[in-house]
């Protein structure tokens, strides 16, 4: 019983989906959790909670990590972007727009861990093969989809950015 | 109409909302609730002799802990027994905390409420409970020799034993020119929805009123069984399903104790508690299915033509039975799939194992079933050196034969008849879609490259929509929004645009105006819920008839108001019009004003409306007397049995000679389920089907050791296949409408991973030369197998080469 019976809680500023942030946790508190719990951004969800399936990826200065992997207080000074700030209905995302499109999304609870994952790699491979496509987001869990719509999501989305670039499409 | 709604591939309307992180999931709900966590056994059987809770009531943050003693009345009671059966003579169910003694790892002890999950947490850790362990019994061999018991009082681990029988199979294998006997087995695995179970429930003081939010599959379940365990009156008990991330069968199971537990501790302590399932929790407590082993005898004639089939299995039904003996009722009668048997009798024994309950895991007994007719088809065109493919139809039921009646009650305790089909045709499309007679040469081909392949097939017949009802109601605000609910759940099979589609193409609005809630018992208290294939079939019918008597009255009061004749109105894109005469007009909006005669203007619609009221006849009330206001309407559909879908699957595998490993080149999916709705959320769930189905072929189980521990419990070592294990599934549809319900609709939820399991081992068998009989595999175990067969432990196919082209006979 040699734990403190009350936590100490830390200062977080953070920036998150563009806005800065202030908030305090305890050491302990994961960063999911501060994000769905204290910043009630539940976009983000918790599949395992052990790092496997995924559902849980945010961005961290742009690059795709496990937010149940990470403490809250490992976010300071870092730029978050959760599910939400990738787009809204009104202005979706390419990613988003495509999942939309090509029925990539059945129950959506492993969702916004595959539109964090795919919008950064399309950014560092903006024109991938099927086959690379596959490759890109089989480190996320889904049980609902079989994957073969996600796939043509992301071949999809890809297209998209690229109408949007050359301003085919709004 | 402008568009056709009904059968078009039309975008989810639930997915913006959903990809824009605006779900609202069992966790996402109850912001500053009090979290429940709960000190789980640790032991597969094993009595308790104390609990101490002495050194955790120190922690900050502690509300309050639970032991069995705790609960009141019926909450200490042991849990409902949901689907008594005559054959099960041995039901037991858990309580909701465990009073004296557990039954296996996981099972729920100690109830602790706190500020904070993280709190909640430490004070289980600090909660020490003092067991005396008793004998495990883990496994299906163990617990049929019966020498330990999991219930003291059920003798032989025997929960429920069954025989069904059509015909005289002793006399028909006595006469068979060929007889095989086959021993055919599968492990367990889970559903593993990427969201687990949750539960939040509100009490108001004031109100006397419980709020219930559950990642269900059936609201009206949870209701109804949290009311009565509580004393509560059924109307003050309210029961919603949010966005619930996947079910596939294990979140029907109702009343979890959880879901008992956490809306009594609500009301006991006066505030909001939720209990949020972590993973670990759901591999030890909630369901499991699958496990069972099956000895198969048949006799077949020279044509291999089945005259007698005897099956026996044994199934494992883990701890308790709260949800009767479904899972092997439906495997005892599924297994026959498009197939005539001849004489059949199928006898089953359920066993308790001191492992977690088994309940129905999408496909619910039918993958074992499939996997058990399949072989044994298999084994017969191998014995006689015939086609596989041939084998199998010639013991088609033919589309002439239907409705066929196999002589055998099936789950929902109504005949098993076969309303429609038309397997003859399946077949043919999908020996196209694979290139069933082009194989040959590409084996030929592939062998000359040193590599392995095999091809495989299964077929499956699937008992879809069982009843006993849904209801659908409609009501037309005077904006023309349409709102429509029915109360069965959704768990990521887009029901939102389903629904919407069918209303849309019915009433004659655009889709964009329709609105469908599902799983609300404040919207509609009588539902059953999401399983068995059936949201389609029976909300899509309800909902469909319902649609028609609101169109029904929108006419009349339109009829009335233009001063034309019902018969001469149509609906086109939500405008009440005559036909070949637009110009005479009204909205549904406009008509939705009329239907109710208030004498206030609120909005535009309703002044719109007042150039239509007519002159007033003073000898009538406002609303006759059979006649309601507002432009509302409510059905239900309740069908005389279930209705059955049907397809057939193929693949290429390869082999590789020496690691053995096991990879899916193709996979062709043939797939009936009557007239689709939307072709593009079918696909879908056929995608999803097959991706559960090679997890069950290949990766699935769980692995128990023989004290009980569940040793894979994490999503590091139970393997769910990813994007890079599931192979791109090939699909072709055939649609037998069915004659059952009025919208010819079957269902198509559970379809794609029946027949996986056994097409894997019949691609596996063909690629090896020896025979395939126990599933999931392995490469290693492929790799044993392969080495037992080089022993000559196992035998080689008997004419395995019969069937092949004459260049390889070589
Ligand atoms: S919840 Fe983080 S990886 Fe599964
Ligand atoms: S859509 Fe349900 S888990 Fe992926």
């Amino acid at each position: 019983m040699s734990e403190p019976t009350t936590e100490e809680l830390l200062d977080i500023t953070l920036t998150v989906n563009g806005v800065r942030r202030q908030a305090q946790a305890p050491a302990r508190r994961l960063l999911s959790d501060f994000l769905r719990h204290d910043l009630q951004l539940t976009g983000t969800h918790v599949g395992c909670e052990h790092g496997v399936c995924g559902a849980c990826t945010v961005l961290v200065d742009g690059a795709p990590m496990r937010s149940c992997l990470m403490f809250a207080v490992t976010a300071q000074a870092h730029a978050i972007t959760t599910v939400e700030g990738l787009g809204t209905i009104e202005a979706m995302g390419p990613v988003q727009q495509a999942f939309t499109e090509c029925h990539g999304l059945q129950c959506g609870f492993c969702t916004p861990g595959f539109l964090t994952t795919i919008t950064a790699y399309l950014e560092e491979n903006p024109e991938p093969t099927e086959h690379e496509a596959r490759e890109a987001i089989s480190g996320n869990l889904c049980r609902c989809t079989g994957y073969q719509n996600i796939v043509k999501s992301v071949l999809r989305a890809a297209e998209i950015r690229r109408e949007r670039a050359a301003g085919t499409r709004p | 109409m402008t568009t056709k709604m009904f059968g078009a591939p039309i975008r989810r309307k639930e997915d913006p909302r959903l990809v824009t992180g605006g779900g609202r999931y069992l966790d996402d709900l109850g912001h500053g609730a009090l979290a429940a966590a709960f000190v789980r056994s640790p032991h597969a059987h094993a009595r308790i002799v104390d609990i101490d809770v002495s050194g955790a009531l120190e922690v900050d943050g502690l509300v309050a802990i639970y032991t069995h003693e705790d609960l009141p009345g019926r909450v200490g009671e042991p849990l409902p027994l949901l689907i008594p059966h005559p054959a099960l003579t041995h039901g037991r169910t858990p309580y909701a905390l465990a009073k004296d003694e557990v039954n296996h790892v996981g099972e729920p002890v100690v109830m602790v409420v706190a500020r904070d999950r993280y709190l909640a947490e430490d004070v289980c850790q600090r909660i020490r409970v003092d067991y005396e362990p008793l004998a495990p019994v883990v496994g299906i061999e163990r617990a049929r020799d019966g020498a330990e018991l999991v219930h003291p009082d059920v003798p032989g681990n025997v929960a429920a034993h069954l025989v069904q029988q059509n015909g005289d199979v002793e006399e028909a294998l006595a006469g068979a020119p060929h007889v095989l006997d086959l021993d055919l087995s599968i492990e367990r695995s889970a559903c593993m929805p990427m969201e687990g179970k949750g539960v939040l429930a509100r009490w108001d003081p004031e109100k006397a009123e419980l709020r219930i939010f559950s990642s269900t599959q059936t609201s009206t379940g949870v209701r109804a069984a949290v009311a009565a365990k509580l004393d509560l009156p059924l109307a003050k008990v309210e029961c919603i399903a949010p966005d619930v991330g996947g079910g596939f069968g294990v979140k029907i199971m109702h009343p979890w104790p959880e879901e008992i537990l956490v809306p009594w501790a609500a009301k006991t302590l006066g505030q909001q508690v939720k209990w949020t399932e972590d993973r670990r929790e759901h591999f030890i407590s909630s369901a499991h299915e699958r496990g069972q082993l099956h000895q198969v005898r048949v006799g077949f004639d020279d044509d291999g033509r089945l005259l007698g089939l005897d099956v026996k299995f044994w199934h494992d039904n883990g701890a308790y039975t709260p949800y009767g003996i479904i899972v092997p009722i439906i495997t005892s009668t599924q297994l026959l799939g498009p197939y005539k048997p001849g004489a059949y009798r199928c006898e089953f024994w359920s066993l308790y194992t001191n492992t977690v309950l088994v309940t129905p895991y999408r496909g619910a007994g039918r993958p074992q079933g499939c996997f058990a007719m399949e072989r044994t088809m298999d084994a017969i065109a191998d014995y006689l050196g015939l086609d596989r493919a041939e084998v199998r139809s010639r013991n088609f039921i033919l589309p002439e034969e239907m409705p066929w009646d196999h002589g055998l009650l099936f789950q929902d305790g109504r005949p098993l008849r076969y309303d429609s089909g038309d397997f003859p045709a399946s077949l043919a499309k999908l020996k196209a879609l694979v290139g069933w007679d082009d194989f040959a040469a590409y084996r030929a081909e592939a062998q000359a490259q040193g590599r392995k392949v095999g091809l495989g097939i299964g077929c499956y017949v699937e008992g879809t929509g069982v009843g006993p009802y849904e209801g659908g109601h409609i009501q037309i605000e005077t904006s023309g929004r349409v709102n429509v609910s029915t109360g069965l759940t959704s768990q990521g099979q887009g029901h939102e645009t389903s629904f919407a589609q069918i209303v849309a193409e019915e009433l004659g609005v655009p889709i964009e105006d329709v609105f469908v809630t599902t799983g609300d018992t404040r919207r509609m208290p009588y539902a059953v819920g999401t399983f068995a294939s059936r949201a389609a079939v029976m909300s899509g019918n309800a909902i469909a008839l319902a649609t028609r008597n609101v169109k029904a009255k929108a006419l009349r009061i339109a009829a009335d108001a233009l001063e034309v004749a019902v018969e001469d109105l149509e609906i086109v894109d939500g405008v009440v019009q005559v036909k070949g005469a637009p110009g005479t007009q009204m909205s549904l909006g406009t008509v939705s004003v009329l239907s109710n005669p208030l004498r206030y203007a609120f909005d535009e619609a309703a002044k719109a409306a007042t150039q239509f009221a007519g002159t007033t006849d003073l000898s009538k009330p406002p609303v006759a007397d059979d006649d309601e206001p507002g432009l509302e309407g409510k059905d239900f559909y309740s069908p005389t049995q279930a209705t059955f879908a049907n397809g057939m699957h193929a693949a290429i595998v390869e082999t590789d000679p020496v690691t053995a490993e096991i990879r899916i080149l193709r996979y062709c999916v043939v797939h009936d389920c009557g007239t689709m709705i939307n072709p593009m959320i079918v696909e879908g769930q056929v995608h999803g089907g097959v991706a559960q189905g090679v997890g069950g072929a290949l990766y699935e189980r769980m692995v128990y050791d023989e004290s009980g521990q569940l040793l894979n419990a994490s999503f590091m070592d139970f393997l769910m296949p990813y994007a890079s294990e599931v192979p791109f599934i090939e699909t072709d549809h055939l649609e037998t409408p069915s004659p059952l319900n009025p919208l010819g609709i079957k269902g198509a939820g559970e379809a794609g991973c029946i027949p996986v399991t056994a097409v894997i081992a019949s691609a596996i068998e063909d690629a090896e030369g020896f025979p395939i009989t126990s599933m999931p595999i392995s490469p290693v175990e492929l790799w044993e197998l392969r080495a037992r067969h080089a022993r000559g432990e196992l035998p080689s196919l008997a004419h395995h080469a019969a069937y092949r082209t004459s260049e390889e006979n070589q």
